[in-house]
């Protein structure tokens, strides 16, 4: 990419055992930069102890994941001319969740609350067993299909207030999976499904705020599936069970 | 730290108090003209079990949805927990009903007859 | 100063309701307690109502009246976008709640003028 003679002022955050500030980079700007290349350029060209996560740098697996001036992005899919004003950027690790090394979270929390959910397939038959006929006009399957494409980046987990006020709250990915899987007609986990997100950190803790809508780079709806939760709980609560 | 049923309860009562709050909100706009004085709003209350029903059942239905609204905030926004969390909220809840039953009473049926 | 992931219409419409819950739960208990004065003491009810003439107080009152109304058509679309089919017209709904209530709560304030 051929320099264009500006340089952006970066902030990046350097945190290592628990003692964290913003530390500032002169960055050469490039046309159709994004900001995985400015954290890349920092790392190799400046300070080789930077640490940060990144593998597909095409926008399918969702590692680069950053707060990108104070929004949740994956960072290889946010070009620099969309964000920097005046050739300033913050970058900083990924909101809610704890802080291995600068630019690193530890995503355990994120997955544990995933699995407390229990966003997790359990069946219902054996491979010996004839394949479930579900078509792709099915509505439930419709629903489940519109909320299954989550790669587990954690943009959502980090715009979200609720996750940010509440510790115990499973989260919108967690809540979103467990949406897609209450609509599985395959699957037999219901009953402890809708038990483990009606607890105080399950679905009814959602504000509706939708900022993990707005910043989903699948640009799924974890409120809307959310709301699902809320209809099927309140649902096996008043016995119009499923 | 709402759970399903302090969720369900904020909700019943919200939908309960959707038609008592358009009432208000209607009787308001009508009582306001020409000001406010005590004896206009008694010739309207006083004796009715109509205004008691409608106003006691606003009283009932807000003290619960006051009283879990402010719960998540409280414990969102201030950190309260436990313990206290449950004492305060029930706290709000019983004092906006013993305040908002009195003022229902006083409206009503407190010195009927007189 | 809001933070930047927080700067849109939905997440105002959040701040708004809750907001105006909070004003209006602490609001209530001195309302009761000034209709119960009714039963224990109108003539200091009415001397409390005398202020009402005020426009300042006029002013106050108009805002009550839209906190309530912005509270309940709120508390409406949030009910909505839960137990009824989504609507991808949820900005929309927001922004005819604050419509509404700001209708009523007009209303209200040419009648108490």
């Amino acid at each position: 990419m051929p320099e264009t003679g500006e340089f952006l002022e970066v902030s990046i955050w350097r945190e290592q055992d628990g003692d964290g500030h913003f530390e500032s980079f002169q960055v050469p700007r490039r046309d159709n930069q994004t900001i995985l290349d400015v954290v890349s350029w920092v790392q190799q060209q400046a300070d080789p102890t930077l640490s940060y996560r990144f593998a597909c740098r095409v926008g399918m697996c969702g590692s680069c994941a950053m707060m990108v001036n104070g929004a949740p992005r994956w960072t290889c899919r946010t070009h620099v001319q969309k964000v920097a004003d005046d050739n300033r950027l913050e970058i900083a690790p990924l909101r809610n969740l704890p802080v291995i090394k600068d630019l690193a979270v530890d995503m355990d929390p994120f997955f544990d609350k995933w699995v407390a959910a229990e966003a997790v397939f359990e069946p219902s038959q054996t491979r010996d067993d004839p394949m479930a006929p579900i078509t792709p006009q099915d509505p439930m399957r419709i629903a489940a299909s519109d909320a299954i494409e989550c790669i587990n980046c954690a943009v959502c987990y980090a715009a979200c207030d609720v996750v940010a006020a509440n510790p115990d709250y499973l989260g919108p990915a967690a809540l979103n999976r467990a949406w897609s899987l209450v609509n599985d007609s395959r699957d037999d986990g219901q009953d402890a499904r809708l038990k483990a997100v009606s607890g105080g950190g399950g679905c009814h803790n959602c504000h509706a705020q939708q900022g993990c809508a707005r910043y989903c780079p699948n640009e799924l709806n974890p409120t809307l599936s959310i709301s699902g939760l809320k209809r099927a709980t309140a649902k096996s609560l008043l016995g119009w069970g499923q | 730290m709402l759970n399903l049923h302090l969720y369900m309860a904020q909700r019943l009562t919200a939908l309960i108090m959707a038609p008592l709050t358009v009432g208000h909100l209607a009787v308001m706009i009508y009582a306001v003209q020409g000001g406010l004085s005590v004896a206009e709003i008694l010739a309207r209350t006083q004796g009715s079990l109509a205004w008691f029903l409608f106003y006691g059942s606003f009283v009932f239905a807000v003290s619960i949805h006051a009283a879990i609204g402010m719960r998540a905030i409280m414990f969102e926004w201030l950190g309260v927990k436990g313990t206290a969390l449950s004492s305060i909220s029930w706290g709000i809840c019983l004092l906006l009903l013993v305040l908002g039953g009195r003022a229902v009473w006083a409206v009503t049926f407190a010195g009927a007859g007189a | 100063m809001i933070r930047p992931h927080r700067t849109h219409a939905l997440w105002y419409a959040f701040l708004l309701h809750r907001v105006s819950g909070i004003a209006l739960a602490l609001f209530l208990p001195l309302h009761f307690y000034m209709l119960s004065l009714a039963l224990t003491d109108p003539a200091q009810l009415d001397g409390i109502l005398v202020f009402t003439d005020l426009l300042i107080v006029k002013c106050a009152e108009f805002a009550l009246v839209f906190l309530l109304a912005v509270h309940m058509f709120g508390g409406l679309r949030l009910m909505a976008l839960e137990f009824l089919p989504w609507s991808p017209r949820q900005k929309t709904f927001a922004a005819s709640a604050v419509a509404l209530a700001f209708l009523i709560s007009t209303s209200f304030f040419l009648q108490a003028m």
